[in-house]
């Protein structure tokens, strides 16, 4: 039985030093989790993520609620055991109400690993439970992190999860979005970097210990890991909608490897959310396993990285998906079957001797210089970037180093004729060199320069500044 | 006249300060309020709609557009209201109840603002009753409502329905939008429009005022 261990880790050199030891399905630490699953043991397995279709969530409609989570794990466990996957993670994601009232998810984690229990006992399917809850606690301006009701609700919803039947516990925080979102929207880097690399790493490591705690409080519940969602799939999301430069949110991606590292020092175990884009680099230094989706999550957004995003994963997501009707059943159930089958040609490649080598470099050859974004994510930017973050001792010189090494894979991809550029993503990633080399050298340097912008934004105390 | 050109250039490369100085010094020189709205203001800020429309602008480019727009009004605005005059249309905006995600309502308030309209900005998380008080209180043409959430669309339809109960509903034209909200909800709960991104709501507001006049 793994429980997490409440270590601090401060990681100087990567875990895996060479991008052809970088591959789908294996990693030096794996995960055994749950209901006999290892994860990054030497095989991908699908993490299925569902929720419910519009509705309204109130005393009355709570049985339909129960009724909708019953129908999915039946649903989606019955075509993963007709499929025969080998092993399968469910993850629940609690949305907003259910943690705001703890009871809730409690509730519904307990029914999920009920059905687990079954389809493991019955057809020895492996699998484990994620369970994610909201991170609520923006609900005041400027956020409380680490006091008031908000927070006291999310840690209770953390523990009566864990005690309900989770297997991993995680949760895509929300320190430092309040500056983020801002500095994101008006393209200042400044702010940017003092978000991603102040303020967000701070909570982190605040956080991370204490859903390491509550772990260490209830053994078989594993710290599994964060995601940047809200900085850098924010960024990604824009992007796509032509309202950011691609360049910025792939530097912003990069530079959140850093803050999302700060659960791993912490004690995580893995694996790291599915949305964490930056996985890869978490992968890198730590050894311990991640989960990604791509192609397979478009029911859920759009990505420019559908196939290279599964070239160094040890789950493969849908995200989420509503539970609406399809013809050929509800899509849950239905993106089960498509995880289901990504796997299995994973694994199968992997079984003959150089295949996964050969299938990853597919994955990535596929998407690296269609778009910035994808660029920084092959193994061999990975491991720059990982590198660049291990070379430095403290999350702001860490940030800084992350965003230099992902601007010079650009202007490298730039220059070698693989990376095309509009005029105006250019003009970006020159503004971003640029803005790097006038940043400061230390970080209250550049607190004091922006105290005057984005002070009244965020709650010092939340941050223990 | 060089100050109103120095103001629209200032406003459209986004340059608040020298927006500022340009607006003092058209006032200085005897230039109205009104007319500096009008000719140089909204006018950068549709430039600046149609830079961004065409991608060679991205968000931020606007923003700080209408960033420049916003210190220029704060000018403006005492002068206005001291002569007697008032921007005509006022939009009222929010997240609904229970959501907290107002990046895109961010952005649709700021184009609204860059687009010459009075932008009354209700926040995060607003309840149905909040958004009746506001189009009591600050009788707006216009009230636009974001969620992200699935569950959270249906506060869209309870904040319509507050505003039926309360009698105002007729007052007002209602947009909705957001990730998960699509034209056929929109239908759906009542609302009059639905735009699936900021430029398009803006569009929007301009085609349903004036089909109201």
């Amino acid at each position: 039985m793994i429980t997490s261990e409440r270590t601090i880790r401060n990681y100087s050199k990567l875990a895996i030093p060479s991008a052809d030891l970088l591959l789908y399905g294996i990693c030096p630490h794996p995960l055994k989790c749950g209901l006999g699953l290892t994860i990054g043991g030497g095989a991908v397995f699908p993490e299925v993520n569902f929720t419910l279709p519009p509705m309204n969530m109130t005393d009355e409609t709570w049985p339909e609620v129960v009724a909708h989570y019953e129908q999915m794990a039946e649903q989606i466990l019955r075509r993963a055991a007709s499929l025969a996957v080998p092993g399968i993670v469910l993850e629940f994601e609690l949305l907003p109400p259910m943690t705001e009232r703890p009871e809730w998810g409690a509730e519904l984690t307990a029914l999920l690993k009920q059905h687990l229990n079954a389809y493991h006992d019955k057809f020895h399917l492996a699998a484990a439970l994620r369970v994610t809850p909201t991170d609520i606690r923006d609900q005041v301006k400027p956020p409380l992190m680490r006091t008031g009701p908000p927070w006291e609700r999310l840690k209770r919803s953390l523990e009566l999860c864990a005690e309900a039947g989770a297997d991993i516990l995680s949760i895509e925080s929300i320190g430092g979005k309040e500056v983020h979102d801002q500095a994101l929207m008006f393209g200042d880097f400044r702010g940017i970097v003092f978000a991603l690399g102040v303020l967000a790493p701070r909570d982190m490591s605040w956080l991370w210990g204490e859903i390491g705690d509550i772990c260490g409080r209830h053994p078989g519940v594993v710290a599994g890991g964060d995601s940047a969602c809200g900085f850098a799939n924010t960024a990604m999301q824009l992007a796509h909608q032509k309202m950011l430069p691609e360049v910025l949110a792939a530097v912003v991606r990069s530079m959140s490897a850093v803050r999302s590292l700060a659960a791993f020092e912490q004690g995580a175990l893995g694996p790291s959310k599915d949305c964490a884009y930056e996985g890869p680099v978490l992968k890198a230094i730590t050894g311990y396993p991640i989960s990604m989706e791509g192609k397979s999550a478009s029911c859920a957004h759009f990505s420019p990285l559908g196939n290279i995003a599964a070239a160094m994963c040890d789950l493969w997501s849908n995200e989420s998906v509503q539970n609406v009707r399809l013809l050929s059943g509800n899509a849950p159930e239905v993106f089960t079957e498509l995880l289901a089958y990504d796997c299995r040609l994973m694994n199968s490649a992997a079984a003959s001797a150089g295949g996964a080598l050969q299938m990853r470099s597919w994955m990535v050859s596929s998407d690296e210089w269609l778009s910035p974004q994808a660029a920084v994510l092959s193994p061999e930017a990975t491991l720059k970037i990982a590198t660049a973050i291990v070379g430095a001792d403290s999350p702001y010189p860490r940030t800084l180093a992350a965003g230099r090494a992902a601007v010079e894979i650009l202007k490298d991809g730039v220059a070698r004729g693989k990376l095309h550029l509009s005029r105006k993503e250019q003009q970006w990633l020159t503004r971003i060199d640029e803005a790097l080399d006038a940043l400061p050298k230390d970080e209250a340097a550049l607190m004091r320069d922006l105290e005057s912008h984005y002070g009244s934004l965020y709650d010092k105390a939340s941050y223990g500044l | 006249m060089s100050q109103s050109k120095d103001l629209y250039e200032a406003i459209l490369n986004g340059d608040a300060k020298k927006a500022h100085a340009a607006t003092e010094a058209a006032l200085a020189a005897g230039t109205a309020p009104m007319d500096l709205i009008q000719n140089s203001m909204v006018p950068a800020m549709d430039e600046v709609g149609q830079l961004f429309e065409a991608e060679e602008y991205f968000v931020p480019e606007l923003l700080l557009a209408g960033r420049a727009m916003k210190s220029t009004m704060e000018l403006i605005k005492p002068l206005l209201s001291a002569s007697g005059q008032k921007m005509k249309l006022r939009v009222v905006i929010g997240t609904v109840k229970g959501d907290l995600h107002d990046i895109g309502k961010n952005i649709v308030a700021s184009m609204l603002e860059g687009g010459g309209f009075e932008v009354i900005d209700l926040g995060t998380d607003v309840s149905p009753e909040s958004f009746v008080a506001a189009v009591k209180d600050r009788d707006p043409q216009v009230v636009c409502m974001s969620a992200l959430l699935t569950v959270t669309m249906p506060a869209m339809k309870l904040t319509i329905d507050a505003l039926t109960t309360a009698g105002v509903r007729t007052q007002v034209k209602v947009l909705v939008g957001g990730a998960p909200v699509t034209q056929q909800y929109a239908r759906e709960i009542g609302a009059d429009g639905y735009s699936e991104n900021a430029n398009g709501a803006v569009g929007l507001v301009r085609k349903l005022l004036v089909e109201t006049q």
